[in-house]
């Protein structure tokens, strides 16, 4: 059993082998890889000590004080989030050696293809094609709303290899291979100017069956693992308060008094109180988490931070007046992360219109509170028994 | 420039297994003693309480005393735990004087110098649950608004009919009156479960002075402070259980043959719900905290859980009774107690526009 004195001492151990002022950041990142320190819940050799995931508040702790370098979870979001633990739950031990450790190191960046623009929200309605061909698999079909396609290394993807099965039943999880000369990665501009995203074409891709995850027809079963990390990974970490958006509004009123209106001032405060309770309730889940009493209230953070943030950046444009009718940039770029600090709050607003879409739309994740928190019913449906080829679209 | 405050420790947002404990137990009690049909009958014969119920829960279990120090005859607790059982009488819309005793005249007595006889004799007897004492104020009356002193008749004053001594601000300071020197005449509330009076205090009163005004000023305005701190958890208590109650009855009531519950338009409003409710709880939760520890932030962990809850318990209310559709509207079911309480609580001890306004200035958001 590792306790918390422990790795306090492993944490200062690797400190004094590698000094944070005189390492360089990717080698501190290996090295405390292989002290397991990484993500101490996970197994011995693969970054971790099997030890209790509450744990990693006291590595991280000794680490933070001695400003060590730490690992980018805004760049390798999907990777950490949602690619690590599937591949920890449904990898073969080469699978897991030879991706676990390039992946938290942020050697590689993951991205996921799963969304299609048949299959948003129903995605199990997916319709990308993968066909058997001796040990390997090839896949061809379209992707569409891809996070960091244009810089990742590797993905994860799931391809239908029985059209005669219904939807969830003919679903095959894999990890593609982004250099295979069948994958074009194409720019998809979106309503900010930029483009973070892309449109995936898969043709003739060529996937070894060892880099399948879980059964042939069990993709679907695998992708909730995935789905359920990505509802999980949101909305964990601790803020201060006026910590999110919220903050940069607050401080323009403060700044700004020639700004304030009576209507303005009593929104804006609303809204504080709003942020003030998400992140208290944050804090509330994150205590829970830590005394391993894990709540349902994470699919909830979600919810509440996609609108507030809407409403806010809303807000602080309106809030700017006449400079709330300018724009500070349209140029087409293809960014590596969301930049929502180093922007004016015209691209704010814009771009968290996203976070009612992203990782599942505002309307399913209130369907899956109604059903998995307060347990009421499902709606009918009539889409189980029929193949997936007979399906509408 | 000013930065908006942050607290170093971090406030404790659980309940603790104590809690827990404390939680089982009244709510074991409630739902013996107090169901609705019988409230509903006392309430309509004018006499909402239920004298065997309150020495249950105040005396035999401890609650009266729990803010008050053992060395001063109570059970040495904190707002934590005062919190748990608001939220429990808010759940079964409970009549009794509890936010008005045990929270606000208690808390107002902890505020003045304690070692004086009259006070300490009155607090031990508030503790023990043997003697009811009620601040008279209107119940709408915030911690931040002007206080009235040395007004005759003081109208809205909660659970006056159940006293057996009012604190009385007066322009020179504040005194304990016996129920008995006191004119109590019963008004209609909205909300049947928390009744109010206006309270004549003639200028003959015989009268036990407690403090001078500037301690009575600051003493009474702490009353109130922490009084809108726990109400928040009775708030919460009343909105958990109007989504506990729509959830339960929408998966039951059938229409167009579906439970309704699996409507969509039913689902997503009970799921928002769902979030407002988890989220208030950490709201009230922090303030509790904040009183127990005597943070330097309680007022402001105060003024966002009374901003925030008092919303929520109002929407939920709203919602059930909606929800409910027909059987909603009835005097026997018990939905539109809990919506006069959740409505009558969100102008209790200031409204959540007061509160706002008062967190404006504590986080330096001026007004234009
Ligand atoms: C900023 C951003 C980043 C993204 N990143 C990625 C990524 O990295 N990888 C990836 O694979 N995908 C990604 N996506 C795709 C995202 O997961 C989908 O856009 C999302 O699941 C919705 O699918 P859709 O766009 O096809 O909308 P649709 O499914 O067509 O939905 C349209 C509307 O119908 C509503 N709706 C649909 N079904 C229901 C229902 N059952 N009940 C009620 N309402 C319903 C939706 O809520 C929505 O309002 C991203 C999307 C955005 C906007």
């Amino acid at each position: 059993m590792t306790d918390a004195a422990e790795l306090r001492t492993r944490a200062e151990e690797l400190l004094a082998a590698h000094p944070p002022a005189t390492t360089d950041r990717t080698t501190f990142l290996k090295a405390r890889f292989d002290a397991g320190l990484a993500w101490v819940h996970y197994p011995k050799g693969l970054g971790g000590l099997d030890a209790p995931r509450s744990l990693q508040a006291v590595v991280d702790a000794v680490l933070n004080a001695a400003d060590a370098p730490d690992n980018d979870p805004r760049r390798i979001g999907i990777g950490l989030g949602m690619a690590a633990p599937t591949i920890l739950a449904y990898g073969s031990e080469e699978v897991k050696e030879r991706f676990l450790r390039p992946l938290w190191v942020g050697d590689e960046v993951w991205c996921q293809l799963f969304s299609e623009p048949g299959a948003g929200s129903d995605l199990a309605a997916l319709g990308t094609r993968a066909v058997r061909d001796g040990d390997d698999w090839v896949v061809s079909g379209q992707k569409v709303w891809t996070s960091s396609a244009h810089v990742a290394r590797w993905a994860i993807l799931i391809a239908r290899t029985d059209p005669d099965l219904p939807k969830h039943r003919g679903i095959t999880y894999f990890i593609c291979d982004m250099t295979d000369p069948g994958v074009e990665v194409r720019p998809l501009r979106q309503i900010t100017g930029e483009a973070e995203f892309n449109e995936v074409f898969l043709s003739g891709v060529r996937i070894p069956d060892a880099h399948r995850l879980g059964e042939v027809g069990e993709g679907w079963k695998v992708a909730q693992t995935t789905l359920m990390n990505e509802r999980v990974s949101i909305g964990g970490s601790r803020i201060p308060r006026e910590g999110g958006m919220i903050g940069p509004v607050t401080q323009t009123w403060r700044e700004r008094p020639e700004l304030r209106t009576h209507d303005l001032h009593q929104r804006l405060l609303t809204l504080w109180v709003e942020a003030e309770v998400a992140r208290l309730a944050g804090e509330r889940l994150r205590q829970q988490l830590v005394a391993g009493q894990p709540g349902p209230e994470g699919s909830g953070m979600k919810l509440a931070f996609a609108r507030l943030n809407q409403e806010i950046s809303g807000l602080e444009v309106e809030l700017r007046g006449e400079e709330g009718l300018l724009y500070d940039d349209w140029t087409m770029r293809r960014p590596e992360l969301v930049d929502f600090t180093g922007r004016d709050a015209g691209y704010r607003y814009l771009r968290s219109k996203g976070n009612s879409i992203e990782g599942g739309t505002s309307e399913v994740l209130l369907n899956i509170v109604a059903e998995r928190v307060l347990g009421l019913p499902s709606e009918p449906r009539n889409d189980k028994d029929i193949a997936w080829k007979d399906l509408a679209r | 420039m000013t930065k908006a405050p942050t607290r170093s420790t971090q406030p404790d947002l659980l309940y603790s297994e104590a809690e827990d404990d404390l939680r089982a137990a009244v709510r074991s009690l409630l739902t013996d003693r107090a169901d609705t049909a019988a409230l509903l009958t006392r309430a309509e014969a004018g006499t909402p309480y239920d004298a065997g119920l309150w020495k249950a829960l105040a005396a035999d279990m401890g609650a009266a005393g729990l803010l008050v120090p053992e060395k001063l005859g109570g059970q040495g607790a904190s707002h934590r735990e005062a919190a748990v059982v608001l939220e429990e009488l808010g759940r079964q819309v409970t009549p009794a004087p509890y936010l008005t005793s045990s929270v606000i005249a208690t808390e107002v007595l902890l505020a003045l110098d304690t070692e004086t006889p009259e006070v300490a004799d009155l607090l031990a007897a508030l503790a023990s649950g043997r003697t009811v004492a009620v601040l008279a104020v209107p119940l709408s009356a915030s911690p931040y608004g002007p206080l009235a002193a040395g007004e005759s008749r003081v109208p809205g004053v909660a659970d006056a009919a159940a006293a057996d001594v009012f604190l009385v601000l007066r322009s020179d300071g504040l005194y304990a009156v016996e129920a008995g020197e006191v004119g109590v005449e019963a008004q209609t509330p909205l909300d049947l479960t928390r009744p109010l009076a206006a309270v004549t205090v003639p200028g003959t009163a015989a009268a036990t002075r407690l403090a001078d005004s500037d301690a009575a000023e600051a003493a009474v305005r702490r009353g109130l402070l922490a009084g809108a701190g726990l109400l928040a958890s009775e708030q919460l208590g009343v909105a958990e259980w109007c989504l506990e109650e729509t959830v339960r009855h929408t998966r039951e009531r059938h229409q167009f043959n579906r439970p309704i519950g699996s409507f969509q338009a039913l689902k997503h409003r009970m799921a928002q719900l769902w979030l407002e409710v988890v989220s208030a709880r950490a709201a009230v939760r922090n303030a509790a905290d904040a009183l127990a520890t005597d943070s330097p932030e309680a007022a402001l962990a105060v003024a966002i859980a009374q901003a925030y809850t008092s919303r929520v318990a109002v929407h939920a209310a709203e919602e059930c009774v909606q929800l409910h559709a027909g059987i909603g509207m009835t005097w026997e079911h018990p939905a539109h107690l809990h919506l006069k309480r959740a409505k009558s609580d969100s102008i209790a001890l200031g409204t959540a526009g007061s509160h706002k306004e008062a967190l404006a200035e504590l986080v330096d958001i001026e007004a234009p």
